[in-house]
Formats: C-alpha cells, structure tokens, sequence
C-alpha cells in the first residue's frame, strides 16, 4: 500500500522568498509532516490567534471570503461565456504559502482541491528556482495529470508578495467552452487519450508584472476553437485574481503581516475542527457500504473512436465503504473500483477527493468555511490503477464528469441513512440526479465563426428526494450547488439552435413516499449553422442513482435526433411542428409532425460520437431527474393527485406505482379516489408477496449464473476488471456466494481488449517529475 | 431563534407536514442534540409492539430490543429480520427486474434500465398484509447483496449520551 507518507523539502539556492527564511518546498514540507504527526493542522494544537482576539479572527475571515464571492460575483460579468457569465462555472480560492486552501468563493468549488495541487506541484518541483515565482507573475494550468478534474477547467495562479516575500497564492478558474480537443465542445468524448483531449498547459508561466504573455496569447488562442471566448475568460480569472489579491494587501495593511500569516494557518486548523464537530453531530458512527456504477456503452455504430482497443462496452464500478470512527473523523475507501479506461471519464485523485467537497458542502458541511481542513480530517483510500487514480499517463479526463457524479451519489445515499437514523429527516437526500444529458457540438455558427457549444442546461436536474418532502424540480446539479439552467434567449445567442420547447419532464423522479424532483427537456432545431456537429454524454443503459428506503431510483436517459425532417417546409406551409414535451418516448409524437422521410433515431444510446446535424434537424436534450425515498405505497393520495394535475405523472405509472384510481373532468383535472386506492394498494402488497422470493433462495439460482457465468460480457468485464485490481474485492465476492476458491473472470476469457492492464506508465515515471500524493493507494 | 424543537415538531417532521419555516430552521441552524432521543419517543408511541427502539433504520424498519434482551432488525408489521448485526435483505423477500416487461412496469421502456447492464432487487417484508418494500437495489447481474448500514450503536449512544443496551457489543 501506497500511503501518503512524510515529505522532504528538496533545496534551492536562492535567496528564500518566504518570510520564514524556507524554501517552498521546506515550508511545505514541515507544514504537512506536522500535520501529520499531531493531528492538527501545522501542529496547532490551540488556535491562539482565535482564543486571544477573536474579533479580528472573525473580522478577516469576513473581509477575504467577502472578497474571494465578491471577485467572483465582478468578475464573472466579463466572461462573454455563458458557461460562466448565465451557469457560474468558475471559483476563486485563496491560498496558503503551502497551497492549503484558506477560504474560497461560491460555484465550482471542486477547485478547492485542484488549483492547490497545481500550486503544491509547483512547489514540489521547485518552480520557485526555474522558472520563479515573483510578484507580478501568472500561471496557468488544466494539465489532469496534476490534478485537474477535466481540461476545460482553466485555472489562474498569482503568488501574492508582501514587501517582496510571498504572503499567499490565489487562484480563480473558468470551465471554457471549447479547449481544441479532437471533437468540438469542452466534455467531448471521441478522443481516448490525453492527445486528443485539447490543450494541456502544465501550471505554465504565462504572466509577467500582471500582464499575460504575448506568446503564450499567440499560441493558447488558435489552440481552441472559440478564442473569443478563451481570452474573455482569462481576463475574467486575472481580474477576479488580482481583486482579492488588493483584499489580502488591505488585510495585512489592517492587521499586520504575522498576524495574517498565523491567521492562514489557524483558520485551516478551524476547518479541521469544524468537520469533525459536524461529523460528530449529524452522522452515526459505523460503516456505511455503498457502490454506483455507469454504462460506457462504446460498441454502438454511433461511437466513432480512434483505436480499436478502446471498441469495448464497460461498466464504471465504485464500491466505497465510509467509515465514521469513534473521533468523528472518517475514512473513505474505494477498494474494488474498476480501472480506467480508453474513454475520457477518468479522474484523478484530487479531482476525485476535492470533488467530494462540492457535494459535501451541500450536506455534511454547509459552511462558508470550507477549507483543505476538511481534507486533514479525512482518510481517502483510491488504489492505483482504478478509474479514480490511474497509473497511466496517457488516459483522457474530458467527461470526468460521468463517472464521479454517478459514484457520488451512492455517497450521499450512504450519509443520508446516517441523518435518517438519527432523526435528521431534512437533511436526508436519497441521491443526486445523474446531471447529463451533455448537449455539445460545433461547426460554423449563425455569426459564421468556427464555434463550439456545451449547454449547461444540465446545471438544473432534479434533486434527490428527501425524507420528508419531495426533491426539487429541475434545480441543481452535484458539481454546483448554484444550478441554474440559464435563459433559453442567451442560449439562443450562443448556440444556432432554436428552441422548439423547453417542459418538464414526466416521470423522471424516481417513485416514493416522496418522489424525486423532475428533470426537464427541451427541443432544439438546428438554425442558421454551417458544417454542424453534435452528439450525445450522458447515462442511458443504466442508473448511477439507486433512491432510498424503497424509493425508486429515476429514470434512465434515452436519446432522440431527427434528421431531413422537412421542418422548414412545414413552416411554410403553416404545418404542425414538434413542440414542448416528449410525453411518452413508448408512444411517440414528434414522429407526426416531421415529413416523410425524416431519419428519426430514438434509443438508449446517449453517448455518442460527433453526428452532421443540417439545418432543420432535430435534437432534444433531457436532463435527468432525481432518485426517491420510502415505499412509494406510502405516498398520499393528495401528492398523487397533485402529480397528476401538475403532469409529472403519466396516468399508466399512477396506476401501476400507486395503485392510484381517479377520474378525469372534461378540462382534464384528475381525482384520485382515496378508498379505492387504498383497497387496490393492500392488493399490490398482497401481490409483491405472491412474485417474490426468500432472498437466500434467490442466492441460489444467482450463484448458478456466475458458476455458469451467464450475463453480458460488459458485466462480466466489469468484475474481471475489479477482480485484477483487488484481491480483497474478489475475496468477498467469492465468499459472499460461496464459490470455489479458484473460481475467476478475466478479460483474455472474454476475449475483449485489455490495453493499459498490464502495461502501464505513471506520470511518477516521468525525467525531473515529483508527483504529489495525498491519498493511500 | 432556538435550536430546540418540541416533541410534536418532530412528529411533523416524522410525518411530513412541518411549516416549511421551522424545516428551513432546522436545515440552517445547529443541530439540536437532544433530536434523536425525541425521535425514538415519537416512533415508539407508535409501534404496536414493546420491543425498544434502539436505531431506526427506515420508515418501516427498527433495530430494537426485544424482551429477551436480544438486538434485532424488525419490522412496523412486528416481522424480525434476524440478529441486528447481519443484514436484514437476507430474510427478506426479492423481485428482481430483470426483463424490458419488468421494467416497463415501473418506467417507459426507453426511460428504464437494460437487464443486460442493470437490474432492480426489490426487498419486500415477508409477511403478506405488510408487503412493505423497504429498499431498492440497482446494481449489475450478480452483484452481493449490499449491507447498507452497519452502525457503531455503542459509541452512537456515547455520543448522545445515552447508556447502550446491553446486548450492543461494545
């Protein structure tokens, strides 16, 4: 096992520009290993600072987090993006002299973790020698390998100085629209590998005395396809830099630079504290064990990829079993995870783990002191080799999105039977929706500039159910608990697709006793592009979501395009048009109003690969909905019937959830008959009694099929692949089903390409190259 | 504002229908450490049997004490699913989803799961008037069955300040 065990602090020549007299390095070093060693964040047993002047503690986290949401709220309003001006994808965090996250904004806050490996790389790899770090300086970084969550994160480094010795780092970062990777869009998903996953930029100097480089402009620009876009954004993280870079300055002006220094330190140590008094008033102590997994349906004519290994249909598998220790501190390990794979949803440790907090702030911590506190009070164990610590260097990380959603959302199943336990039934939220679908594409837009187009309508799915009301209609999204699915006008601006509908989606909340909130879709016509591609990201064969106490999870994602549709003509013609819903995808009707002729493709294939879309044709893009909680016969009948008036529920499923029976007017208003729902209810209990089976008996036939070995060879993959990685995993699969010691499924058995399983490169491997690790593995 | 509720504002919570003002309060202030010994008296009122609440573990579903002394996972219905250190599902009824028609009981054919990645296991109580479904499971062909929950009841109870039942191995 790999622990993240004591640094050194390597050695520099140069005069130190810390007020300590260490190298970074040094500084670093000794932060971490005390740390470590007591417990306590650099060792600060007691917060002296906080117990001796309170107020002026208080009265400078104030100013900085002020500063650090006011940057954001000012700076956003340059981007021309909607990504970020309309959705909020960026952040900006403030740092120690250490990386450590002090404080940081609203929005992705995922960042968190990610702009502080990209400053602790600097520092182990002594940027601070060659090629320096002075007051004035930029550097720009979204290489994956160090710790970024996707490429199209762009993130913005400035060192703040206070009379020539470095004080703090800061970092802002933007989700860009397109980062010139092999398909259009910033989540593409054709390429495999990293060269072909857009532009890497390896926590580069790109600024000298507050002004970006000339080159670097030059060269970073006809790099990606929307350089409009690209600059904008930069100019938006250096300006949201520089603003908190004048708070820090007004602080220290205020309060004195030691006083500051101490206050970078204590204020960690606080967010340490902080998780563990939450942890200790909110969960129950114990293990919570849990699993998600998605579909990476790769075989479909419709997934056109580079190299032919990568032609493989995979399950991502991410068992995790959360240990919540006596000290109310917790361990989360991922033993048994499936590796990665020539897809682009690979992750990273650090976007794994600082991912985490996006969802964590949202439920354990929801705190405006979020800080790398919480990282010092908790225990991640991410093996080396599995999807979410590769030991390669060339996998691909676009759409890392798909596989950390899906296997966070078992997380906050898992936390929630804790608060449920414990009578905290408000805080309970059966899961998160998988928040996809992922509308990209590109080509000549209705400005005739090259462009390239994500829509970040999946910002807004529907929430997970609680225990005691019923999740949020289209409103959020895990990975910003600020969603928002933007304006369909500023859509229309940034995108040649008109809307011919945006609705709610019937049916998307997984059944309960209190449903999950609805997803929604809108339909767009292609309009006034040229040379125009799109395609598909998001869940279909498979749920990432499960629901909670007998909740259902929700329902699946299905694809729906339509080509040479004629919509033109029927425009003209003053014909009807496919409009607004998609009521039922097993009785469809946009099919009525296309011309004859139209290629209509409506399936469970929702990745796919760049498609020629011509003006005219179709494509709706469905956003998920979320899981539910409790027996869904347990749902009133008031909230039955509201389902059914508010048609986020097709009469056939009130019937067979439900049980419900009503009646509907003439201007279509429905009323559930309570008694004779009941008695039709007390039968479906009868008749779950009649179809099932002791669970011990079922064992049996189920441990046939794996003697057998009959399921689909992406299941069969699937275990092969955990199998390899974990002898513990393949321990307790074996005697969970009692099976011969030497029974085993492997890949050269299926016979389905296995590159990267035996032959791998870590970036460790790399000349003149120190990995930061901050997980076992 | 207080951080302290009364015992029929937790009912509410329980049952659903507590001001949307006190839930908003409940969600943004401290926690109130003396929720959970109010939860159980509102769930115990309302059991027909006499076995003591130790841990709820859904809306149906208790780790009680019975008048033996005994640590069990047992049911509204009164039905015990067995020692309260294993996992219940194993004495509970299955339905497995497996097939488009199974699924298409539950959602749209196309807004379903396909049974050649994912099923559902539905785990229902056994006894036939109660039928309750008490969880949902979605994972893939041959999955273990998963033990959800195995809490540190002992240290639970020194956390609330409690004294654990006996039977609770320390």
């Amino acid at each position: 096992m790999n622990k993240p065990e004591s640094i050194s602090g390597g050695s520099s020549t140069r005069k130190s520009i810390l007020y300590n007299g260490k190298t970074l390095a040094q500084n670093r070093a000794d932060m971490y290993n005390t740390s470590k060693e007591t417990g306590h964040y650099d060792g600060l047993k007691e917060l002296k600072l906080k117990k001796s002047d309170p107020i002026t503690f208080e009265k400078i986290f104030s100013k900085l987090r002020a500063g650090v949401v006011n940057a954001r709220e000012t700076a956003k309003k340059i981007a021309a993006s909607p990504i970020v001006e309309q959705e909020g994808e960026l952040c900006f965090t403030l740092y120690n002299t250490a990386g450590d996250c002090v404080c940081t904004s609203t929005g992705i806050i995922i960042h968190v973790g990610t702009m502080g490996m990209c400053i602790k790389y600097m520092i182990e790899n002594n940027w601070e020698e060659d090629p320096t770090v002075n007051p004035g300086d930029m550097f720009t970084n979204n290489d994956c390998q160090i710790g970024n969550v996707h490429p199209c994160d762009i993130a913005t480094i400035v060192p703040i100085f206070h009379e020539g010795k470095l004080v703090a780092w800061v970092g802002g970062v933007t989700h860009v629209i397109d980062t010139g990777a092999a398909g259009p869009g910033s989540m593409s998903n054709g390429q495999v590998q990293r060269f072909g996953d857009g532009v890497q930029i390896t926590c580069r100097k790109t600024g000298i005395n507050d002004k970006p480089m000339r080159d670097w402009q030059h060269e970073v620009q006809r790099n990606v396809r929307t350089p409009k876009y690209w600059i904008l954004d930069e100019r938006t993280r250096i300006a949201g830099d520089h603003m908190i870079r004048d708070i820090v300055e007004e602080v220290i002006s205020d309060v004195g630079v030691e006083t500051f220094l101490q206050f970078t330190s204590e204020i960690i140590e606080d967010g340490r504290r902080g998780l563990v008094k939450r942890i200790n008033d909110i969960l129950i102590p114990g293990k919570y064990n849990t699993v998600a997994f998605v579909d990476v349906p790769y075989m479909h004519e419709d997934v056109s990829v580079p190299s032919p290994f990568a032609k493989v249909d995979t399950i991502m598998h991410a068992p995790c079993t959360i240990t919540v220790k006596p000290e109310a501190t917790w361990r989360l390990d991922f033993e048994g995870c499936s590796r990665w794979g020539w897809h682009t949803y690979n992750a990273n440790p650090t976007a794994f783990t600082s991912g985490i907090w996006v969802m964590m702030t949202q439920t354990v911590v929801p705190t405006e002191r979020i800080n790398d506190g919480s990282l010092f009070a908790s225990e991640f164990r991410l093996p080396k080799g599995t999807w979410t610590n590769p030991n390669d260097r060339r996998t691909a990380h676009a759409d890392a999105w798909h596989f950390l959603v899906s296997s966070w959302s078992s997380l906050w199943r898992a936390v929630s039977r804790g608060y449920f336990s414990r009578g905290y039934l408000e805080e309970v939220n059966a899961g998160n929706s998988n928040p996809c679908n992922w509308m990209q594409g590109g080509g000549f837009n209705q400005e005739e500039e090259i462009h390239a187009v994500n829509s970040f309508e999946t910002a807004a799915c529907g929430t997970g159910a609680c225990a005691m009301k019923d999740g949020l209609n289209h409103a959020a999204a895990i990975w910003n608990p600020e969603g928002d699915m933007g304006d369909c006008e500023i859509w229309e601006l940034a995108e040649p697709l008109l809307y011919m509908g945006r609705a709610i989606k019937s049916n998307t909340g997984g059944y309960g006793k209190y449903r999950g909130g609805m997803g929604f879709e809108t339909l767009r016509m292609v309009h006034n592009s040229a040379d125009w591609c799109m395609f598909f990201m998001g869940n279909g064969y498979m749920n990432s979501d499960w629901g909670l106490h007998g909740g259902y999870p929700s329902a699946t994602g299905y694809r729906f395009e339509a080509h040479n549709t004629g919509l033109h003509k029927r425009i003209a013609e003053g014909k009807s048009l496919p409009m607004g819903h998609d009521w039922n995808p097993d009785e469809p009707d946009y099919e009525n109003h296309l011309e004859p002729g139209a290629e209509v493709k409506r399936d469970s294939q929702c990745i796919t690969t760049e498609a020629i879309f011509e003006n005219g044709d179709l494509y709706l893009n469905y956003l998920r909905g979320g899981p539910g909680f409790g027996d869904p016969l347990d749902r009133t009948i008031e909230n039955i019937e509201k389902d059914l008036n508010d048609v986020v529920l097709l009469e056939e499923y009130a019937v067979k959830i439900y049980g419900a029976k009503f009646t509907k007017n003439k201007e279509g208003y429905y009323t559930v008959d309570a008694d004779a729902t009941r008695a039709r209810q007390k039968e479906m209990r009868k008749e779950r009694h009649s179809r099932g089976t002791p669970v011990k008996e079922w064992m049996k036939g189920e441990r046939q099929k794996i003697l057998d070995k009959k399921a689909s060879k992406q299941v069969q993959q699937m275990y092969a692949s955990s199998f390899e990685l974990s002898q513990p995993f393949l321990d307790k699969f074996r005697a969970f089903w009692t099976l011969p010691s030497d029974w085993l499924v492997t890949e050269k058995e299926l016979g389905v390409p296995a590159f990267g399983a035996k032959h791998h490169m870590d970036l460790s491997q790399m000349p003149d190259v120190k990995t930061v690790v901050l997980v076992e593995e | 504002m207080s951080t302290t509720y009364t015992k029929k504002q937790v009912a509410e919570l329980v049952d659903g229908v507590l001001d949307w003002e006190t839930v908003r309060r409940m969600l943004f202030m401290p926690k109130d450490p003396d929720r959970f010994a109010m939860y159980i008296d509102v769930l115990q009122e309302r059991q027909t049997w006499d076995d003591k609440i130790i841990l709820p573990l859904g809306p149906h579903l208790y780790i009680v004490e019975d008048k033996n002394g005994d640590i069990v996972n047992k049911c509204d219905c009164g039905f015990v699913f067995g020692p309260y250190t294993e996992n219940w599902k194993l004495n509970a009824l299955i339905y497995v989803r497996d097939s488009v028609e199974k699924f298409n009981e539950v959602y749209p054919k196309l807004m379903s799961p396909d049974a050649e990645w994912q099923v559902y296991r539905e785990y229902y109580c056994p006894i036939e008037e109660c039928g309750v479904m008490h969880d949902v499971e979605a994972p893939t062909p041959w999955y273990p069955v998963i033990h959800d929950f195995e809490p540190d009841i002992a240290e639970f109870y020194k956390w609330v300040g409690l004294e654990a039942p006996k039977g609770i191995a320390a």
